[in-house]
Formats: structure tokens, C-alpha cells, sequence
């Protein structure tokens, strides 16, 4: 319950609201890292939704924090940097995928460090809720080199969020904490608390070695960042935030080693085994785990996602059981953990299978896939709400793979394949997947126009709706609704250079899709149509909020 | 119950406000006093996929997600959602679906969901006026009349 500052390491003191009963509540992981980011007087959070990490910023506007959606993760995290070289405590917040798109700057913003505070929420989806693929971040700590937090309930994300800006500033190193989708979705009692340090007034202090990585400075950089991470390991040896359970008299049968939500399954599925919680999971204290695995009979490590723990406690030169290879796939639950418990490698039972989410009635992505799909297209899609236009009744997508793929994946489709086959070769995307990272595909198209041309159908339904309805830049509204310039597509394709670019409306103008669409493919040319129709659930929503604007 | 954890599971389809009546039921057993997780997926449920919701409450709860056979209750706002859900039942778990609410009697059957949470607390061990207060928080001003007749029908019924 008490969180780090209980260490008396003192350079964040606390004290608990003498109000304590209003301050206790009931949060989801991702109000709690809000709340906590407001309470550390957190001066920009930026980010690009994803679940399940949307609510964060969502909430920390809602609170009163300046937040703001960027076009993608990369710009978000780059944002959030600038803030933090200028004195400021920033948060950007991303999906697991998203830190691959903001992977560029993250690896050398650990090199430069920062002068404020910056933490990288990275929410990860084992189990794929909401995904295309559960990828596991923990790689990314030590692959780019930075601390890592894992906290496994709202409390945690409270305390380790605020506990993450204090690694930042007193190490002026970025800090990635790592949330997974039962973390930020699951709501427990949260207690705020009054964190006494306030930030310090942003001002730029010069520092062109540490801020400019030509490859002299950056040398120096690199040495200068494992010195950071050996002082930080050295820390977390003795660091609240890596916590024993111990149940029963030391000396224990079971002991278990793990991090985050897998702690709490753990821990209901094996009441009396020991416990290694580790909160920091990169750099690992290392010294603390040997003790730890010493002190029982035998040691197991239980993890979501890849053996990243086994792994690197092993490379130690700890010996540890690692749960069976077929617990990689998927999230652990308390009936997981006690499968792992039991060694059982039996096949799983199959959960039954639930009714699956469709495009809802009077979606205006309805009809395009619809035509796709009655003119026998070769569809290269995208993400967003429109790629159930995979499932029946329409069935009308052959690829998907990451945003902003589809415009690429459709441009090499186009230029190998036969002139046949190439010739119905259409790529979808939605508008805030376009603005994320269609755009230069678009440049690419130009650049590299295939043979046969191209066509490109840009869904813009005015929203980012997949996610639970965003704003973005091709909006004309902020993150909080209120109004901001307009990004317009239409003028952005014939800028790029597309020669042929249309706008359609797929109800009003129903009947002039099909042939649009046969004309485009037909003409050899590049070809940009704007399908625009505003998502009605979106509309709904902007009404609520601004009334008088739809 | 055997572990002192109560385990409720709410399911139904997106819109039918699954995870509504789970935030409001979980916030009358935190004001009980009680330790509480509640646990739900969230991304696909406006587009009228399953949703589920765990409810769990007791002196101290660990994973936030009820585990195969344990649930004490099973909420289902659709009755196509039970079978779905089956291996969450434990052992004398009790079923509440919709056809045990009359329709007719509520002002809206959009309030549907709360009129079944009615039904539940009358089962459970926490003060109604926790619930009453929950709904209040949960739902707009204009809504509370509607729903809260809709709660007082449900707990009625027991
Ligand atoms: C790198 C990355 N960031 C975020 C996401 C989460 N995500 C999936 S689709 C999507 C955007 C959907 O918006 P849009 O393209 O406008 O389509 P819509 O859902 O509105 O139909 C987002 C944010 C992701 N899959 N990958
Ligand atoms: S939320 Fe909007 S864009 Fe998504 S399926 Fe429903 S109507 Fe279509």
C-alpha cells in the first residue's frame, strides 16, 4: 500500500491528505497514472491513442492537465522530449506498437537524457484485446537502455508513476513505464497523496554536448547512460519498488519471481509461496533476486508475454524454473498460474467463443467494402474500426498490417504483380490513420508511381473511432474538443502531387461510388477518394460537447 | 463465501451498458468499506461484440479477474451470453438474466441493466443505499428517476 517514498531516500517527500476518505477512490490503471501526473505536476503529456492506453490523456485533460494528441507516437514522444530538455516534467503515452513508431527517438533520448522528467508509457495487450500482434516492451528497456517500472495494480500506477518522474529527474534519464491491459483497464482503490516536490520552472540551459548527438558527443553519451543505468541497478537493490511476500518462515519450498499483473494471479494461486515482486524490471537487482532465490527450495519465474525475466536471471548466473514455453501466448490468470504451478502442459481448455464486434449499423465504412467486395478487389487495409471489413458479410481485405501500411503494401503489390492483377489492387486506410503514417506512403506513390498506377480510398469519418473517438489533426479539434486548425486531406493529396483526387459521400452520393471506383481502376493514373461521412457515434459526441457543431 | 471474496461477473453485448452496472455495483461495495477489483476489456464494445465485466469485493482482493468456476453470480443483460460464459460458474453460482425482469414495468428498457443490478443486490451483502448513491454518481441527473424505479423493481423481485 505505502509506496516508494517509505525508503526515506528522501528527495520526494510525502505526506497523505489529512482529507483521505474524498482521496481514496476507486481508478482504473490509466486515472491513476492521469491523477498521478497531475499531483507531479506533469506540464504536457502527449501522446497518439491506442488501447489501452487512450484514458490516460483523456483524463489528465479532463483534470486539467495540458494534454494533446500528435499525429503519431514519434511526434508525441519527440514533444514530450523538447519539455523535458527545457526543465519540464512530460509523459507521452502510446500502445505497445506505438513505442516501435516512436522507437527512433526513444533510443537516442537515452543518450541525451533530459533535464526535466520524461516517462514513456508504454501500454502493452498480451492476449491481443485490441492488438495486431502482443509484442512484449520489456525488450525495449534494454535494447534502447532505460529503467524500466512495472506497477501490477491502480495504487501502483498511481505511486510508480510519480516514483518513474523522480528516477527521470534525479538520473536526467528517460524512464519507460510499462503497463498491460489489466493494469489499465481494471479499476482498484487508489489513495492520492500530496507530493511535496514542485517542479521546477522550465528554462533552457545550453548543453550542446549532451543535447547534440554528432557521433563525438554521442560516444560520450553512451559511456555516460551505462554509468546512469549501473547507478540505478545499485539503487534498485535495495528500492521498495522490487518487494518480498513472504507468507510463510523464510526458508520457504516456493518461491516465485515476478512483475506486474502476473503478481496478483501469483499470488491467489500460491498463498503460500514467497514472492520477488520485481517493480523495476530493467535494470534488474540482480544481487536482491540471488538473495531471494537462495532463501527457497526452489525458485520460479511466472511472466505475461516472453521469458524476459527467466532469461536474464539465468544470463546472471541464477538458477530459476521458467514456466512452460505454451504460457508465452496470451495473458496468465490465477488459473494459468496454477496450471504453471502444477507443470501442466495438457492442452488448455478453449474459452467459448463470444459474439464478435461488427461495424455498427449505419456505419459509412459499410458501404465501401461492400463495393470493394462486389468488384472483386485486391484490398491492402489498414487499422481503424474498417478492418472488420475483413469479416462477413463483406470479407473485403487481404492484407493488415501495421498503420500506414496500406498505402506501401498496395504500391509493391503494384509493381510486381501481373497487369491483371495489379489493375484491382486498392488500398484502404482511415483518416487518422492517414495522418499518422499514410502520409508518406502518399509521397512514396508519387515518387514511385507503379505502372498500372494506384488508387487509394482514404475513410475519413472525422475521428479516430477504433479507439473510442479521438480527435486528430484533420478534425479541426483538440484533444479536449476545443477547435484547432484543419488539416485538409484533399489538400494534402494534391500538394503531394496525386493528379486525380476525389471527394465522395457514401450516403448522399451512394450511387456514384461503384462507378467512381471502376473509373479510377480503369484509368492507369494515381488516384486519391476521400470517402467523408462523420461516424455517427462521433457526431453524437461533438454534439454533446459543442452544441451548435457536428 | 469459502474465500471471502465475492465474485460477480457481468456480461451482455456492447450498448447494453455491461460495464455501467459493474462500475456502479463495484463503487457500492468500495463504499461498504471493502476492498474491490473490477476488471473488463475495453475497444470492441460499442460495435455490439460480448463484453464482460468482473466485479470482485472482500477483505482483500489479488487478481482483478475471477477465475474459471469461481464466480458466486453470473449477470447476464443477454441471455446468448451465458452459455458463452458457463466455465466462470462455480458450484451453486446463481444465473440472473433478463427474462426475470419485466420490461413493461420499467420506464426505459435501456435501464434494463440497472433493474438486473437491482435484482443482484437484493442477494448480496451490501446497504442499498451504496447503490442508490452509486447510481446517482454513474448516470446523468435527467436519468437518475428512471433508474433508480428501475433499481427499486429489480430489488423487489427477490
Ligand atoms: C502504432 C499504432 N498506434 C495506435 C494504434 C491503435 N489504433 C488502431 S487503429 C487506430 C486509428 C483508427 O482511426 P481511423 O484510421 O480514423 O479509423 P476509424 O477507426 O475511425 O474507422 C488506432 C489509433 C495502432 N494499432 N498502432
Ligand atoms: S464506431 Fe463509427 S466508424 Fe466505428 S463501426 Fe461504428 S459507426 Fe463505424
Amino acid at each position: 500500500m505505502f509506496g516508494i517514498w517509505d525508503l526515506g531516500f528522501g528527495i520526494f517527500p510525502v505526506t497523505f491528505s489529512s482529507m483521505s476518505e474524498p482521496d481514496r477512490k476507486l481508478l482504473s490503471g490509466n486515472e491513476a497514472i492521469a491523477c498521478a501526473a497531475l499531483d507531479a505536476g506533469v506540464a504536457l503529456g502527449a501522446g497518439y491513442p491506442g488501447t489501452p492506453s487512450t484514458e490516460i490523456l483523456e483524463v489528465f485533460s479532463s483534470l486539467g492537465g495540458y494534454a494533446q494528441w500528435s499525429p503519431n507516437e514519434k511526434v508525441a514522444l519527440e514533444v514530450a522530449l523538447g519539455a523535458a530538455f527545457a526543465g519540464a516534467r512530460a509523459v507521452a503515452t502510446m500502445k505497445h506498437v506505438g513505442l516501435n513508431v516512436a522507437a527512433d527517438p526513444l533510443f537516442t533520448a537515452a543518450y541525451t537524457g533530459v533535464t526535466g522528467a520524461l516517462v514513456v508509457v508504454s501500454a502493452d495487450d498480451p492476449g491481443l484485446a485490441s492488438s495486431q500482434n502482443e509484442q512484449d516492451n520489456r525488450r525495449y528497456a534494454v535494447a534502447a537502455g532505460l529503467p524500466m517500472l512495472e506497477p501490477a495494480d491502480s495504487q501502483e500506477a498511481y505511486d510508480f508513476t510519480a516514483a518513474a518522474i523522480e528516477i527521470s529527474e534525479r538520473w536526467s534519464i528517460p524512464v519507460l513505464l510499462r503497463v498491460t491491459t489489466r493494469v489499465c483497464h481494471s479499476k482498484t482503490i487508489v489513495q492520492r497523496r500530496t507530493l511535496n516536490r514542485p517542479a521546477a520552472a522550465p528554462h533552457y540551459e545550453r548543453d550542446v554536448q549532451g543535447r547534440v548527438m554528432i557521433p563525438t558527443y554521442a560516444r560520450l553519451a553512451h559511456r555516460r547512460l551505462r554509468a546512469k543505468l549501473a547507478a540505478i541497478a545499485q539503487w534498485s537493490e535495495t528500492a521498495e519498488l522490487n518487494k518480498v511476500y513472504s507468507p510463510g518462515s523464510p526458508g520457504g519450498e516456493l518461491g516465485i519471481i515476478t512483475s506486474g499483473i502476473s503478481t496478483m494471479h501469483a499470488r491467489e494461486a500460491a498463498p503460500a509461496a514467497a514472492v520477488l515482486k520485481l517493480g523495476m524490471t530493467y535494470p534488474l537487482a540482480v544481487g536482491k533476486i540471488a538473495r531471494f532465490a537462495r532463501s527457497v527450495k526452489r525458485c520460479l519465474v511466472i511472466e505475461e508475454g516472453d521469458p524476459y525475466l527467466a532469461e536474464s536471471i539465468r544470463a546472471a548466473g541464477i538458477a530459476v524454473d521458467a514456466q512452460p514455453e505454451m504460457y508465452r501466448f496470451g495473458e496468465l490468470s490465477v488459473e494459468r498460474v496454477a496450471r504453471i504451478l502444477a507443470n501442466d502442459r495438457s492442452a488448455e481448455p478453449q474459452p467459448a467463443k463470444g459474439k464478435p464486434p461488427q461495424l455498427c449499423v449505419g456505419c459509412p465504412h459499410r458501404l465501401t467494402f461492400e463495393t470493394l467486395r462486389d468488384l472483386g478487389c485486391v484490398v491492402a487495409g489498414d487499422i481503424g474500426c474498417y478492418t472488420l471489413g475483413v469479416l462477413p458479410p463483406f470479407e473485403a481485405m487481404d492484407t493488415c498490417v501495421c498503420m500506414g501500411a496500406s498505402i506501401s503494401v498496395g504500391l509493391g503489390l503494384r509493381h510486381v504483380l501481373g497487369e491483371e492483377q495489379a489493375r484491382r489492387v486498392v488500398s484502404v486506410i482511415g483518416d487518422s490513420t492517414f495522418v499518422h503514417s499514410g502520409i508518406t506512403g502518399l509521397v512514396e506513390m508519387v515518387y514511385n508511381p507503379p505502372a498500372t498506377g494506384h488508387v487509394v480510398i482514404i475513410l475519413d469519418n472525422g475521428t479516430t473511432a477504433m479507439t473510442g473517438l479521438q480527435e486528430h489533426p484533420a478534425t479541426g479539434r483538440r484533444l479536449d474538443h476545443g477547435p484547432a486548425a484543419q488539416l485538409s486531406i484533399e489538400a494534402l493529396a494534391k500538394a503531394v502531387g496525386v493528379p486525380c483526387v476525389a471527394v465522395i459521400d457514401p450516403i448522399s452520393q451512394r450511387d456514384r461510388l461503384r462507378g467512381l471506383l471502376e473509373e479510377s481502376l480503369a484509368n492507369g493514373r494515381l488516384n486519391v477518394i476521400i470517402i467523408r461521412r462523420p461516424c455517427p457515434l462521433a457526431a453524437k459526441r461533438i454534439r454533446q460537447v459543442q452544441p451548435g457543431q457536428s | 463465501m469459502p474465500d471471502g471474496v465475492v465474485n460477480i461477473v457481468v456480461v451482455g453485448l456492447g450498448g447494453q451498458g455491461v460495464l455501467k452496472a459493474s462500475d456502479i455495483l463495484a463503487e457500492a461495495a468500495f463504499a461498504a468499506g471493502l476492498d474491490v477489483k473490477k476488471a473488463e476489456v475495453h475497444g470492441m464494445s460499442q460495435r455490439g461484440g460480448s463484453v464482460r465485466s468482473d466485479v470482485r469485493f472482500g477483505r482483500e482482493v489479488l487478481s482483478p479477474m475471477v477465475p474459471a468456476g469461481r464466480a458466486h453470480f453470473l449477470l447476464a443483460l443477454e441471455d446468448s451470453q451465458v452459455e458463452v460464459n458457463r466455465e466462470v460458474l462455480g458450484e451453486d453460482a446463481a444465473v440472473l438474466r433478463p427474462g426475470q425482469i419485466d420490461i413493461s414495468k420499467l420506464n426505459s428498457p435501456r435501464s434494463l441493466n440497472i433493474a438486473m443490478l437491482g435484482l443482484l443486490s437484493a442477494h448480496l451483502d451490501l446497504p442499498v443505499e451504496h447503490f442508490v448513491a452509486a447510481v446517482r454518481a454513474n448516470l446523468p441527473p435527467a436519468a437518475h428517476g428512471a433508474n433508480l424505479a428501475a433499481f427499486e423493481y429489480g430489488r423487489s423481485l427477490k
